[in-house]
């Protein structure tokens, strides 16, 4: 278990922010994640890369903690995430869903609105803080003209840059994404994954696609049955080898990317 | 609060005040409003009433209970329902999916046809409890099943059945007809009791959740993208999830303990709530009760005069006149969803 960790920033830097140490979830008796160690260094973007059931999704919710972990320990700035108050870290740290939809009727405003509950207490009126954190969240997404449009009637790509305008109106310093891009067209994905590399919070994003990793993280996490297998800048973890004994397919990796960046070309899979 | 808001909340008052004061006039003996004023004031010690001693009576001891108390119950199902339906993210959830009602008739049933008490425990008791025991064994069914939103509704619909068939079961082998009448009244809802003792009890149970609901406000906000967002947006979901069945549990038992298991004002009137004022509670809450309380003030009054001197159960009335408004909301915000 002790092999898998490795703990991704500069150690000196470690207690800052996010940290996931040794982190294991058993669920109905079955090991999902196995002594899994992350420290996004503060500002990056890192990928969350593996097939699925690879257990991307559940350590992004051990991180926020919505999943307590069986052993080992997340920490927020050094103090285990699970001491402090839910309120607290949902003001530091915010979570982008893979699709999030509700049945009550709500304009953009509204949802974008729900990124204050954390910051507002019970009775009190909208401050004047909270008035200017909506407003920056609507004008840094593109979203101030349409405030007041209907969330039902929103694309599936707006309704996710609404998510982010909520979760940036939580002004967060952390934020963690799950499959953001799933459902969405191409250059819905493009656009939603610049906008979240350029923004300047610490990052952890969950991704299927190894192209779009490539191009806007700047570290990935490559795990595996649970545990972390690979781990580093992008241009080095993502080899051929590597993505031959994860996900058993056939690839041919180069550096024609943007920035010398690797563009992986699938050939078929592993028999 | 936005000038609409205040607007809207002021027209709302100004039309349940109004609502109050016409139901009391309505009637076999003829009261004019001002009569109205006039014992509320007396009563108040502002000023001397003229009015006959059994007129007097008639608004302060029968007409006025009765159209407060029919107030206080329709604002308080309508507020139970617009926090169920936020809170289990079912439109359909009403005050009566935790089984409260259906167990709120299984312990009047038990009081009046079996004699569960030994007579010392009044129809209302009975209620009050079967209410909370229903509610008990479908927080327990609920969390052995697993705990989702979906298991409480359908441990609510269980025990619905449940208690339902116990009530028939009661009553097809142990009353007479006499007793089945009055039982049969009472299930479908009915006023024809209120006391100034219901009005107080219920009033004050109303201002306690009401006060409970509106600290939430924000938090049932926080719920429209389900439990995991609320979560991730800092709320303590169980704990939340608990207190607001709790609260909202214990107004429905009061209520369905003083005037019978009304139907669909907790179901349908937060709907056109919704449409009024909007989806944030701290609007919805309020606009919520005051719809429902003008709402059963005027089917209670509908509900006493249509067949003069018969009276009509309230709850069949606001059936009759909910199930028509109810398609007419949903009609109108067919888009919305």
């Amino acid at each position: 278990m002790t092999d898998t960790f490795r703990p991704e920033a500069d150690r000196d830097t470690a207690p800052a922010g996010l940290r996931a140490e040794r982190v294991t979830r058993c669920a109905d008796g079955r090991l999902i994640l196995d002594g899994v160690g992350l420290a996004p260094r503060p500002g990056s973007t890192v990928g969350l890369l593996g097939p699925n059931g690879s257990g991307k999704s559940t350590l992004l919710r051990l991180l926020a903690g919505l999943l307590t972990p069986t052993a080992g320990i997340v920490t927020l700035d050094g103090t285990p995430l699970a001491d402090l108050p839910r309120r607290t870290v949902a003001r530091r740290l915010a979570v982008v869903e893979q699709q999030a939809d509700t049945q009550v009727a709500l304009t953009v405003l509204d949802v974008v609105r729900l990124g204050r509950v954390p910051h507002r207490r019970a009775f009190a009126p909208a401050s004047a803080d909270d008035e200017r954190a909506v407003r920056d969240a609507l004008a840094r997404t593109g979203l101030t003209d349409r405030a007041d449009q209907p969330w039902h009637t929103l694309s599936g790509g707006e309704r996710q840059r609404v998510q982010i305008a909520r979760a940036l109106a939580q002004e967060p310093r952390e934020l963690l994404l799950d499959e953001p891009t799933n459902h969405l067209d191409i250059r819905h994905q493009l656009a939603l994954l610049t906008l979240v590399a350029g923004l300047p919070l610490t990052t952890v994003v969950a991704l299927h696609d190894l192209n779009l990793a490539a191009m806007h993280c700047d570290r990935v996490v490559v795990l595996s049955g649970g545990r972390v297998v690979a781990a580093g800048p992008v241009g080095e973890v993502l080899t051929e080898r590597l993505i031959a004994d994860v996900y058993g397919v056939r690839a041919a990796v180069d550096r024609e990317g943007a920035e010398g960046r690797p563009h992986v070309r699938f050939l078929g899979t592993v028999d | 609060m936005s000038p609409r808001g205040l607007a809207l909340g002021a027209a709302g008052a100004l039309a349940l005040v109004l609502s109050l004061a016409a139901a009391v006039t309505v009637g076999p003996a003829d009261i004019r409003v001002g009569d109205v004023w006039s014992v509320v004031a007396a009563r108040l010690g502002l000023g001397t009433s003229d009015l006959t001693p059994v007129r007097d009576g008639i608004v302060w001891q029968l007409r006025l209970p009765r159209a407060l108390l029919a107030a206080v119950c329709g604002a308080g199902l309508a507020v139970c329902g617009a926090v169920m339906q936020s809170l289990l993210r079912n439109p359909l959830a009403d005050p009566f999916v935790l089984g409260v009602s259906s167990g709120a008739s299984t312990g009047a049933v038990a009081v009046v046809v079996l004699g569960a008490g030994g007579g010392a425990v009044s129809l209302s008791a009975g209620a009050f409890v079967g209410a909370l025991v229903s509610f008990a064994l479908v927080l327990l069914l609920s969390h052995i099943l697993g705990g989702t939103t979906d298991r409480v509704v359908l441990a609510g619909v269980a025990a619905m059945q449940l208690f339902s068939a116990l009530t028939s079961f009661i009553v097809l082998t142990t009353a007479d007809a006499e007793t089945t009448r009055g039982v049969l009244f009472w299930l479908l809802g009915s006023l024809g009791g209120a006391g100034w003792t219901d009005v107080w009890l219920c009033a004050a149970v109303l201002a306690v959740t009401l006060a409970v609901c509106l600290a939430h406000a924000r938090t049932l906000d926080a719920f429209a993208f389900g439990p995991d967002a609320a979560a991730a947006l800092g709320v303590f979901v169980a704990r939340t999830r608990l207190v607001l069945l709790c609260a909202t549990a214990l107004l429905t038992a009061a209520l369905v303990s003083s005037a019978g298991a009304i139907g669909f004002v907790g179901l349908v009137l937060p709907h056109a709530a919704r449409a009024l004022a909007g989806s944030g509670h701290t609007r919805l809450l309020p606009a919520a009760g005051l719809a429902g309380a003008v709402f059963m003030v005027w089917a209670d009054t509908l509900a006493r005069t249509v067949l003069d001197p018969q009276e009509v159960p309230v709850g069949v009335v606001t059936s009759l006149i909910g199930v028509p408004a109810f398609v007419l909301v949903l009609y109108r915000t067919r888009g919305a969803r």
